[in-house]
């Protein structure tokens, strides 16, 4: 990159670049391989590694040149955008080299085996363990609410290699290869019907030595990486679920590799608890005349609009380069109650059919799996009570919660499920 | 008036609570949810010829227990408590009462002891697809004694073999015209259809009528007879749901308080309320895995939410309330 880059620059290099090699006509992975070797696929990524270099605010231009022309972009949904930011920030040239471009070409799928079920928000608590033999690895344990695990060829794992430290010192992280006899996953069902997620027991599963991913005691900093893309990408996940309805190979490729992706995600609008549909059931329903109704929805839209106020200028403070604010922490907390209030709106709209599910459901079944869904909100990435100690702590600096598990040797601290 | 439970109301809720946390443990909620039927028909009777329940409160002439709603009200806490799938609330709190409520006296003598010991399961069907709680909201016709027209959210009435059913003379409205009527669960011209539920523990069904021909429970002007149906069964389900606020309306049927109108929907708005919120701290109590199927859990968050809008949500009931105590 040099100083006299400008979004006019970058528009016309991609446009004329596009003009050369863009066509429908190839496969989803050799088109993808092109833009891999141009660097238009990643163009924030370093040179040598897929991408040009450029500051991230171009990419909205390079999107906007693919979108002009209807050309297919990299592998951007799922779990392995996580591993890309990861791999970027800590792996070893190894790392970069075997699976940078396969993560954006598509070819490898990948999933997050943080979560366990002694410490499903509170992932330092980790007692998967990590023991040297010989020269290799052996991982023993349990993970859990795992994304994908059934789908992935790669794991992101933290595991616990040093007992001798402190919580968060001990942990190592790896890159797991799913794809082998001690790895086994078993579909874990929800309660409004979908099984997106998993359980992941290991036995004696292995992992070379070259495939950790820094030193025993900074598997948590590693860690935290992966955590910040994922709470930054969470909003995403849902614009990148619509693919182009174009006819040709390649959007027909894409279109099958988005419906893979998305399936465990399908229901998270729901979960959220469809604000966006709340004015037009009143109006089919024709509750909207109902005063009581009224000021049920008034306070939703009023806390909804507030949320994503909020959210929208913590995002502007933060493309101004200014510090965090506290907005980041209250959008979650503000986001579970959105939700519970949006179920009890559709619930009161919806009337005795909101008995019903399936079929006999209103929006057939849409209305049923909003009142089943919404209870995730508030536990899953983290549950309110977490959320609100984040807040007494860093934005309101409350004293710390009293913590035992923080200042003795992990292996000394009593846990209420034992690791094998 | 009473409204603590006596020593042989504790004793029979304590007896009660170990014969159904042996007979329904989730594994046989489970196992019976998936049913089309909803409930085994021989565990069914076993129960009732055992521990004698549908008939709790019909009194000994017509073949029950002779007991009241505050007997009734300890039995379907208890059924509650262990999501008991059984077409009891729909047999008892529902066909019984209504029964009770319009029935002349040959009718309960013939209709009663079948549903009392249990050989019978039976229903009452008054709410239509639009899903209104009112009188106004009942457009099923009479026209002599054939029936035409849909109910819907029928407690178990795929599976009743003796369905009340509330319908008017053509042209009436509101509470005018209306009429209690009883038709067999194979009634010639009378379709059913399960309905799929959110709460799988608790089945609802849909009924067609075409030309049904019913034979009259009782006289013309139902529309008294509907509302204290409807008034008993609110206190019943909130009793289901969560007992509290419930107990007392529960004694105050029983003492046949003027205030019932005004202290059935107050019970039913407050347990509906506070039954959801206990399901909602339930699954957040249990973290992730308190959202997931293999879990109890959601058995009852599913109970909680069908109770708090079947026969009619705590709105509504809260403007009931109101509307009786500013009449």
């Amino acid at each position: 990159m040099t100083t006299d880059t400008t979004e006019e620059s970058v528009r016309a290099e991609v446009r004329a670049w596009l003009e050369a090699n863009w066509n429908p006509n190839y496969g989803l992975v050799e088109w993808r391989e092109k833009l891999c070797e141009s660097g238009w696929g990643a163009p924030h990524w370093p040179k040598e590694w897929y991408g040009r270099d450029l500051p991230v605010k171009f990419n909205a231009v390079v999107d906007e040149e693919f979108a002009r022309v209807g050309a297919v972009g990299v592998a951007k949904a799922g779990i392995r955008t996580l591993a890309a930011a990861t791999i970027l920030a800590h792996g070893t040239d190894l790392h970069k080299q075997k699976f940078l471009k396969r993560i954006l070409t598509g070819e490898d799928t990948w999933c997050q085996l943080f979560s366990e079920p002694g410490s499903g928000s509170d992932m330092a608590g980790a007692v998967t363990r990590a023991d040297k033999r010989g020269n290799k690895w052996v991982i023993n344990g349990q993970k859990v609410w795992t994304t994908s695990a059934h789908k992935a060829h790669w794991g992101l794992l933290l595991a616990r290699a040093d007992w001798d430290k402190v919580k968060h010192k001990g942990l190592a992280y790896f890159i797991l290869d799913m794809k082998q006899p001690g790895v086994q996953v078993h579909p874990l069902k929800q309660m409004n019907g979908h099984a997106s997620f998993n359980q992941v027991f290991f036995t004696d599963a292995e992992v070379e030595p070259e495939m950790m991913v820094c030193d025993v005691g900074d598997g948590w900093t590693v860690a935290t990486t992966t955590l910040m893309h994922e709470r930054r990408g969470a909003d995403g996940l849902r614009s990148w679920a619509t693919a182009s309805d174009k006819k040709g190979r390649i959007y027909e490729e894409e279109r099958a590799e988005i419906v893979t992706t998305m399936e465990p995600y399908k229901w998270y609008p729901q979960r959220a608890g469809r604000v966006d549909l709340v004015m037009q059931r009143a109006k089919e329903t024709g509750r909207i005349d109902d005063p009581v109704i009224r000021q049920e929805i008034a306070r939703l839209l009023i806390m909804s609009k507030s949320a994503e106020w909020t959210a929208r200028r913590a995002r502007a403070a933060q493309e101004q380069g200014k510090p965090q604010g506290p907005e980041g922490s209250l959008g979650k907390l503000v986001a579970s109650n959105v939700a519970r209030q949006a179920a009890r709106v559709h619930t009161y709209l919806t009337g005795a059919d909101a008995l019903l599910s399936g079929e006999d459901s209103p929006m057939g079944g849409t209305i049923a799996e909003i009142l089943v869904s919404v209870p995730a909100s508030s536990i899953a990435g983290g549950t309110d009570e977490i959320q609100r100690n984040i807040i007494s702590e860093r934005v309101l600096k409350m004293p710390r919660e009293t913590s035992v598990d923080t200042t003795k040797p992990f292996k000394d601290v009593p846990r209420n499920i034992v690791s094998s | 008036m009473r409204f603590s439970f006596s020593a042989e109301q504790e004793e029979f809720r304590t007896t009660l609570r170990r014969a159904l946390e042996a007979r329904s443990p989730t594994k046989e909620v489970r196992r019976l949810m998936a049913t089309d039927q909803g409930f085994d028909r021989e565990a069914w009777q076993k129960l009732n010829q055992e521990l004698g329940l549908t008939g709790i409160h019909i009194p000994e002439a017509y073949g029950g227990q002779g007991f009241g709603f505050g007997e009734l009200g300890i039995v379907l806490e208890e059924m509650g408590r262990n999501l008991l799938c059984a077409p009891y609330f729909s047999t008892a709190a529902l066909a019984a009462t209504a029964i009770l409520n319009a029935g002349t006296e040959e009718q309960k003598k013939a209709l009663l002891p079948g549903l009392a010991d249990g050989t019978v399961t039976a229903t009452l069907a008054f709410q239509e697809p639009n899903g209104s709680i009112d009188p106004d909201g009942i457009a099923m016709t009479a026209t002599g004694n054939k029936l035409d027209g849909t109910k819907s959210f029928v407690l178990d009435g795929h599976t009743a073999q003796l369905i009340v059913v509330v319908a008017r003379k053509p042209g009436s409205k509101g509470t005018d015209g209306l009429s209690f009527f009883t038709v067999a669960g194979n009634a010639p011209g009378l379709a059913r259809r399960k309905l799929k539920t959110m709460d799988e523990t608790r089945k609802l069904a849909q009924l067609s009528f075409k030309g049904v021909e019913a034979t009259p429970l009782g006289r013309d002007g139902a529309g008294a007879a509907l509302a204290k149906t409807l008034q008993q069964a609110y206190v019943c389900l909130a009793n289901e749901m969560v007992g509290g606020a419930a107990y007392y309306a529960a004694a105050a049927l029983d003492e046949g308080d003027n205030d019932m109108p005004a202290l059935a929907s107050l019970a039913k708005a407050q347990a509906s309320e506070a039954y959801l919120q206990t399901a909602i701290h339930a699954v957040q109590m249990h973290g992730g895995i308190g959202f997931t199927w293999d879990n109890d859990t959601h058995l009852w968050f599913k109970r909680a939410k069908s109770s708090e809008i079947l026969l009619g949500d705590a709105n509504q009931h809260r403007e009931k309330m109101i509307q009786a105590w500013t009449q």
